[in-house]
């Protein structure tokens, strides 16, 4: 074993603290270390937007930071933007729009977009197709998954 | 494929980063966002012995608007730049070309000083730097230097820089209020690196022609260059869609395109041409 370090920070407001390589990414150090499985890795360079999670309200790829970077953050994974008793308006959006069919690159849409609806409840159509941009999905055609997060717009307006 | 094993260290102070790279025998490297360094990493490009994070050096994070232009801190993101109201007027060009840089969850974290480092060929801000006449510094254990853009850029991810120093502020030149600017690049999907860009500007003279000129090309060639040539055929010109058209020619001929899998070098090359001749056109609108 290599050369570790402890790392403390929040995930989905919970205090976590991990003793890992420095190699490690945030994103094998929540599926492995913390067992939030929910975030999904696809490509592990930077390309498929599946990693996505937010780190202090902003969108970033988790593949590409590193967990000792994330000392002191605020990570929130898409497991935090669910909850037990029914599905968020994002989520209802998605199932009515049909945005998903296998599921992995869903994680990211979702961090994606609600970083995006809570940064910008009022962005048009050109804005969320730029934004998911940097999502790539293998089954949906991205049409269903653009009108899901355009309708998802008027619950995140204050 | 998984990162290859490195320490890590996150100093405090440029002092203290300096040293942390001048201690691994070449073996170091810097990380601001990662958004280059990471995928190098996790394709075995890159082997570094030790990863000093920048993101605690003080003061690298502002943007600095003042009478002599507009000052970059080395860790300001791709996002602060879009976020920057002031910079519309200020630099047009600079917002212009970062609108074109990667995507959304990238842009949160990739830094203006990392992109310089990296040098990638297709990038939008050694292009901006190249075609600004930009000034870089770089703090090292020999002290700290000015080195201008064009002589920072040395080949595809090749720098003046030496492997102690440390990029803390990008300055390009005031902009004045005469200036006409254009930026065109041509990828294939968006956010991608780009098969040819070109970022241009001239400043107009009182009789409505076109002075100083400065046209500059990303993607094509081993790193980002000034056209010489279409600069002359530009200067003291009125900008019509004719002389676009000939600025255009001047660029495509001027240039020396490589070929790879994306392109061919003769596309590249009349590409270039036509974002050229664009990029005019835009400017004089
Ligand atoms: C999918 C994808 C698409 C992209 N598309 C584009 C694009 O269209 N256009 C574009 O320009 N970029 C693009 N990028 C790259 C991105 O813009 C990076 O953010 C940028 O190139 C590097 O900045 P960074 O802060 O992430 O640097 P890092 O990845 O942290 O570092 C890059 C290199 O610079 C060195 N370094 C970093 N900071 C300094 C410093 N201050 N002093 C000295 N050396 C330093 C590092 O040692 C390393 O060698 C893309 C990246 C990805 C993953
Ligand atoms: S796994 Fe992170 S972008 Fe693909
Ligand atoms: S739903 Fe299968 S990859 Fe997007």
């Amino acid at each position: 074993m290599g050369w570790r370090m402890t790392t403390k920070f929040e995930v989905n407001g919970k205090p976590v603290s991990v003793n890992v390589e420095p190699r490690m990414t945030l994103a094998d150090c929540l599926r492995h270390e913390l067992r939030l499985t929910g975030t999904h890795v696809g490509c592990e360079h930077g390309v498929c937007g599946a990693c996505t999670v937010l780190v202090d309200g902003e969108a970033v790829r988790a593949c590409l930071m590193l967990a000792v970077q994330a000392e002191g953050a605020k990570v929130v994974t898409v497991e935090g933007l669910s909850n037990d008793a029914d599905l968020t308006p994002l989520q209802k959006s998605f199932r009515k729009h049909h945005a998903l069919q296998c599921g992995f690159c869903t994680p990211g849409f979702i961090t994606t977009a609600h970083a995006l609806l809570t940064e910008e409840p009022d962005c048009d159509a050109d804005r969320v197709r730029e934004v998911l941009s940097g999502n790539i999905c293998r089954c949906t055609g991205y049409i269903g998954i653009v009108e899901a997060v355009l309708d998802a717009r008027a619950a995140y307006k204050k | 494929m998984k990162l290859p094993p490195f320490e890590y260290a996150c100093p405090t102070t440029l002092n203290e980063a300096v040293a942390l790279l001048a201690s691994h025998n070449g073996e170091a490297k810097a990380i601001a966002g990662g958004q280059s360094l990471v995928p190098m990493l996790a394709f075995r490009l890159a082997r570094p012995s030790l990863l000093v994070d920048l993101r605690k050096l003080p003061g690298l994070n502002e943007i600095k608007i003042g009478a002599d232009g507009v000052r970059l801190g080395a860790l300001v993101r791709w996002r602060d730049i879009q976020d920057d109201k002031r910079l519309e007027s200020a630099h047009p060009l600079l917002k212009a070309a970062i609108a074109h840089v990667a995507h959304y969850q990238i842009r949160n974290r990739g830094t203006v000083g990392g992109s310089v480092a990296h040098a990638d060929p297709a990038a939008e801000m050694p292009g901006v730097c190249v075609a600004c006449d930009a000034v870089i510094t770089a703090a090292g254990k020999g002290g700290t230097r000015a080195i201008k853009a064009a002589d920072f850029f040395e080949g595809a991810l090749t720098t003046a820089l030496k492997p102690d120093e440390i990029v803390t502020e990008i300055h390009l030149p005031a902009w004045p209020a005469v200036r006409r600017s254009g930026f065109q690049e041509f990828a294939r999907r968006r956010g991608d690196f780009a098969m040819s860009g070109v970022a241009l500007f001239y400043d107009l003279d009182a009789g409505g022609k076109a002075t100083n000129a400065h046209i500059g090309t990303i993607g094509v060639g081993d790193r980002p260059r000034r056209l010489a040539k279409a600069e002359a055929a530009l200067n003291g010109q009125a900008v019509t869609e004719a002389l676009a058209v000939k600025v255009g020619e001047a660029a495509a001929a001027e240039v020396d395109p490589q070929e790879d899998i994306h392109a061919s070098a003769a596309y590249r090359r009349s590409l270039t041409g036509t974002l050229c001749e664009r990029a005019l056109l835009a400017a004089a609108r």
